[in-house]
């Protein structure tokens, strides 16, 4: 019965969303082909996908799942966060001290107590705040947490004394250029300059393993549709027509008697925790995390990936995320000097000439097509 | 928990020497006013006089430097925030038309309508065949049937007038604050407002700011004058409009 009535409450979801249903049903197959071809395909056939397009296509998928968090804050209740990088950032790092435990004794100082970098500081023991992330299930308690109770903080003091529009803004991306400079100094204790890396095994299997990397990227397709499930539900829900009335009119909101602060915190806790689960699956597959995912400039791309893609209709923002980041990877190879010209060039195009962003150009054409014949 | 209220107070709203100040200029100054239960109250004064300040202190959005603010005697409304003074009942319209652009008129209406303000509710809820009813009731009584499925931001400015005054009537709050609900409107439409605000008041207390004469003496109930932030003259519209200082305020410059 309970499962009778689950089902209905997917259907309906699905049919209210005809684009996004079509996404989530290409990244299914498409995830699923590709890791077919990788392990099955034999290497050298034209059909064979090697592991390190899957994982690049896995770091894709997890910036997708970032691009959707911030839409749901930004597209849906008018919370423009410049520092959603933060809240990965933090998912990321919980992950990476899972994985630095994971190395054990397999270090380059070969000490199956410290890792490595601690070693380097000549520290005696772990601090405090390393202890338990020999566990996963801690670690991935810790994803959650982290940027969940960082994300509580900061709302619950900006939401309460209704800091808003670009004030809020601002304060987001000093939030996150703080914990830039927190994360660079040696001396607290998370690797410093070179973040943590060298990572060995997750959960017993190889990081060099294909299986490992197939297994990665399909946990990071999955986590993306049951994420865009997830919010697709609640934007369909009153909720979700709440947090469009305070994006539109807060005071009006205030004036029917919502709590605005309250719901402001939920969705901005929420959209911060998807955050934290894309760093923590972004960075197994990437091998690395260091301070430079706090930086300011890669906020700023999550915007951009949101914008660009369409904002406020949740497939925008995955689609931004696909769009940019394959651009990012083709241009930072053929002409790595311009990338950044081209990205801030793309921003001023799509502010000025598709406020609705690709998904939104794709509307009109069809418009017009639907008009013409 | 907010509701320590009489049952049967003597006044619903009841202000007393409040005074506010933006800038060193007094937009409130020592205001008093006393708003019976039931009551259909209409305020005028010129541009600049308070009218909406008031609304703000009444409704939570602004707190006065000076003076008390009463809802049924004894709640002081000055200790909560707007939405904890919406749930208490007090409903308002802004004087610009405030509505959900980007949701439909049905959509709003559903926001609006009366019921708990909780998250957890809200993310489950489903709406009963008795409320759907009483959205298309409402939708009917402010003429917007044809366009219950338009986003709200197709419609014009008095259109969205009377949905947000739609809105109000959904929310069911004992007393409305309404601000220039004519401002935008045709003739017809002002004097069909005034009706359907009469008809609103026979169940709820009204406070409605207005600017237009003929308006007012549709509406027929006491009427107050604000002028710089306090209460110039009070009475029917034949009185005050026959009071030398009204006239002067509004006349004589
Ligand atoms: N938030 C504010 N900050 C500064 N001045 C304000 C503010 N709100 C209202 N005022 C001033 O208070 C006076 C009264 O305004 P208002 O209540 O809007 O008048 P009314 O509604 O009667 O036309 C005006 O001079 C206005 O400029
Ligand atoms: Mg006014």
């Amino acid at each position: 019965m309970m499962l009778m009535n689950n089902k209905s409450v997917l259907m309906s979801l699905l049919m209210n969303d005809k684009i996004g249903s079509k996404l989530i049903g290409f990244i299914i197959l498409a995830s699923i082909i590709i890791a077919l071809l990788n392990l099955f395909a034999p290497e050298g056939s034209a059909l064979h996908v090697p592991t390190y397009i899957v994982s690049l296509l896995g770091k894709y998928l997890c910036f997708a799942l970032l691009a959707l968090a911030l839409d749901l804050v930004w597209g849906y209740c008018g919370i423009l966060s410049l520092g959603h990088g933060a809240f990965f950032a933090l998912g990321g790092y919980a992950m990476g001290m899972y994985l630095m435990r994971q190395i054990g004794d397999r270090g380059v100082y070969g000490n199956p107590d410290l890792p490595d970098f601690m070693v380097f500081l000549d520290w005696a023991e772990m601090p405090w705040y390393w202890q338990g992330f020999d566990s996963l299930s801690f670690a991935l308690l810790m994803v959650v947490l982290a940027p969940g109770l960082l994300s509580f903080l900061f709302g619950w003091l900006a939401f309460r004394s209704r800091v808003t529009g670009v004030y809020l803004s601002i304060i987001t991306q000093a939030m996150t250029y703080a914990l830039l400079q927190a994360f660079y100094m040696n001396e607290f204790g998370f690797g410093g300059n070179n973040g943590l890396t060298d990572f060995k095994d997750i959960a017993g299997f190889s990081l060099l393993a294909d299986g490992t990397a197939v297994g990665l990227f399909l946990i990071s397709a999955l986590s993306l549709v049951l994420a865009y499930i997830a919010c697709r539900f609640i934007t369909e829900s009153k909720f979700g027509k709440v947090l469009i009335a305070i994006r539109d009119a807060e005071s009006r909101t205030r004036f029917m008697g919502y709590r605005v602060e309250h719901y402001k915190l939920v969705v901005f806790v929420f959209s911060a925790v998807l955050a934290g689960i894309a760093g923590a699956l972004f960075v197994p597959q990437v091998g690395i995390i260091n301070p430079g995912e706090f930086s300011p400039i890669k906020s700023i791309e999550i915007v951009i990936w949101v914008a660009l893609g369409g904002r406020g209709t949740l497939y925008g923002a995955v689609i931004g995320a696909f769009i940019v980041s394959y651009g990012k990877t083709f241009f930072t190879g053929a002409f790595p000097e311009i990338w950044l010209f081209m990205l801030g060039g793309l921003f001023v195009l799509t502010t000025m000439y598709l406020p609705n962003g690709v998904v939104g150009l794709f509307g009109r054409i069809k418009a017009n097509k639907g008009e013409a014949s | 928990m907010i509701l320590e209220a009489k049952e049967n107070p003597q006044s619903l709203l009841y202000l007393n020497g409040v005074t506010k100040t933006f800038d060193g200029f007094k937009a409130i100054n020592n205001l008093s006013l006393d708003i019976a239960p039931g009551e259909l109250r209409a305020i005028i004064g010129p541009n600049g006089a308070g009218k909406s300040t008031m609304m703000d202190i009444i409704t939570g959005k602004t707190r006065p430097d000076e003076g008390e603010v009463k809802y049924k005697d004894v709640v002081d409304l000055t200790r909560f925030d707007e939405a904890d003074i919406a749930n208490m009942g007090i409903g308002r319209k802004f004087q610009k038309p405030t509505v959900v652009e980007s949701l439909s008129v049905r959509d709003n209406l559903d926001l609006s309508l009366a019921g708990n303000r909780g998250i957890w509710q809200s993310l489950f809820f489903k709406l009963t065949g008795q409320q759907q009813q009483r959205i298309d009731e409402v939708i009917g009584i402010v003429g917007l049937t044809e366009k219950s499925g338009d986003l709200a931001a197709n419609l014009s400015h008095g259109q969205k007038q009377w949905l947000e005054i739609g809105m109000l009537i959904i929310q069911d709050p004992e007393v409305l604050l309404v601000d220039e609900p004519a401002g935008g409107m045709t003739d017809t439409e002002t004097m069909e407002t005034a009706e359907l605000l009469k008809t609103i008041s026979k169940q709820h207390s009204v406070i409605v700011v207005e600017h237009d004469m003929d308006f007012v003496r549709a509406l027929d109930c006491h009427v107050t004058v604000l002028h710089e932030g306090s209460v110039l003259a009070e009475g029917n519209l034949e009185t005050v409009s026959t009071n030398p200082k009204v006239i002067e305020v509004y006349l004589g410059r």
